[in-house]
């Protein structure tokens, strides 16, 4: 704020001062200090009249207290550019929380950086600590417990779609990752699909149409199999699920398997890197394996 | 002396003097905000929404969404730790109407930009108890039917563009492009992705 202004709001809140402090003395009825008088206002309506009685002692007073009070408060915290006697901002204040915090906790999140992900499994307090943070990041999507929900992985299981190392927790929590299922209705047609739809049911010994999984076997290997493998098993460096397994993301009808098929999926888990401080990320980290270390 | 009585009797005069006190206040609290560069001048960096967005902006108007979320963070630890960076006025230079709100019946917005995968949004406006069973916030099913037609983008960029926006005209005549066909629920989730993310002067690290 430039001086002007600053000397605009001074000089407006003074005068609003000074003028609630003039008008209320000026106007100010009776004989001073006496509580009643026997004048009236001078007007009679149907025969009633009004006395002149001055204001109260105590709302007078009070008045002049609120008076009181507003100098006091300018000069405590201050007004526009000029600081009052506290040194007070809202930023100022802000710092102040955050430096305190910083002092009570950097050390209780230090001894827990200094752990490894197998240690930490066996402290309760860093645990909870994690799952604090998971409730307030991490549950929108995988559930307040972890279970996940149609197109969010499920946590709790042993089923990993880019690795179950701790390293590989943590890499997904820090950078996120990009499911990269690409779209293949307009490559195989729809009976193309079908036919892909039941070869990938068979896989994990699902109900399916043998005579279309025959079929469907030869388009599986040509298009399929570079980031499923071979036999369907997946790989975990591209985020490809286990076909085989009985875990499904998106749901294992024949329907959603063939929609699957048919326009891909994207599934993203954004990185938390810019928001979350390693330490923290490390705690997360640890109450993520805690939830399918039985 | 003054008496009160003149002013009473005197209807003209009395207007004068209410309009002279109550203008008291404005004239100190807000008057200096219009020539203030924390409010006038934008963030270094910032960038104006795309015509998806822009558009998304007028779906989350229409259904209400700053009723129940604000976007506006406090400069509270507790609000720093779970929403980033407490919000600057610097920052909405270019919101027009400014999207603050007054109650959180759900979290703060601001900087939800990033946050959540698109799938997550578009799981989540459809129905939200799909992904997050304990909310109670209502579905908004009919924003995937809903196509938007692009013809008046062009003409919000240009009255935005005469409130200071910085808009060009060439966007301007580009925008029904952008726009048209386009679910209303690819622009709502395109500008829930823009926010906080129309700059990158400060870091949400926590």
């Amino acid at each position: 704020m430039s001086a002007f202004w600053s000397a605009w709001v001074w000089a407006i809140t003074l005068a609003v001062i000074l003028g609630c402090t003039w008008l209320l003395l000026a106007t100010r009825k009776g004989e001073q200090y006496k509580e009643t008088t026997e004048e009236t206002v001078g007007h009679a309506f149907d025969g009633i009249e009004e006395y002149d009685n001055p204001l109260p002692g105590w709302w007078f007073q009070m008045f002049i207290g609120t008076v009181i009070f507003g100098i006091v408060y300018l000069g405590l915290y201050g007004l526009a550019n000029v600081k009052g006697f506290y040194g007070w901002s809202s930023v100022g204040q802000y710092e102040e929380e955050m430096a305190h915090a910083e002092e009570v906790y950097k050390p209780v999140f230090a001894k827990y950086a200094a752990m490894s992900i197998e240690d930490l499994q066996g402290q309760p307090e860093g645990l909870k600590m994690g799952q604090r943070m998971f409730a307030n990041n991490c549950s929108l999507c995988h559930g307040t417990t972890g279970t996940g929900a149609h197109g969010f992985p499920n946590l709790t299981d042993n089923d990993w779609l880019y690795g179950g190392s701790h390293d590989a927790i943590k890499q997904t929590i820090a950078a996120g990752r990009t499911g990269a299922m690409p779209p293949w209705g307009a490559v195989l047609g729809e009976e193309g699909v079908r036919d892909v739809t039941s070869y990938v049911m068979s896989l994990s010994g699902k109900e399916h149409d043998a005579e279309g999984a025959a079929r469907g076997q030869q388009q599986f290997q040509a298009l399929c199999t570079a980031c499923h493998g071979q036999n369907g098993e997946g790989l975990q460096a591209l985020g490809a699920p286990n076909l085989t397994d009985d875990v499904w993301l998106y749901g294992s009808s024949f329907e959603k398997v063939s929609h699957t098929i048919r326009v891909g999926r994207n599934g993203v888990m954004p990185a938390h890197k810019d928001l979350l401080s390693d330490d923290k990320i490390h705690l997360i980290t640890a109450y993520v394996v805690s939830l399918s270390d039985k | 002396m003054i008496k009160h009585e003149t002013i009473e009797k005197n209807i003209g005069l009395m207007i004068l003097l209410i309009i002279l006190v109550i203008s008291g206040g404005g004239l100190a609290e807000i008057v200096p905000l219009f020539f203030t560069n924390a409010t006038t001048k934008p963030i270094d960096g910032m960038r104006t929404y795309s015509a998806l967005e822009l558009e998304g902006r007028d779906i989350y108007i229409r259904e209400g969404c700053n009723v129940c979320h604000s976007q506006m963070i406090r400069p509270f630890r507790a609000e720093t730790e779970r929403y980033g960076h407490y919000s600057t006025a610097n920052e909405s230079v270019w919101e027009h109407p400014f999207l603050w709100g007054s109650k959180r019946t759900g979290p703060d917005l601001a900087r939800v930009g990033g946050r959540y995968s698109d799938d997550w949004h578009r799981a989540h406006l459809y129905n939200p108890r799909d992904v997050v069973p304990e909310s109670k916030m209502p579905s908004y099913p009919w924003l995937f039917e809903n196509k938007l037609s692009g013809k008046d983008t062009a003409a919000k960029m240009r009255v935005l563009a005469k409130m200071g926006v910085p808009y060009t005209e060439e966007e301007a005549n580009a925008a029904r492009e952008q726009v048209e066909g386009k679910s209303e629920i690819d622009a709502l989730v395109a500008y829930l992705q823009a926010l906080g993310k129309t700059h990158s002067e400060y870091t949400n690290k926590r």
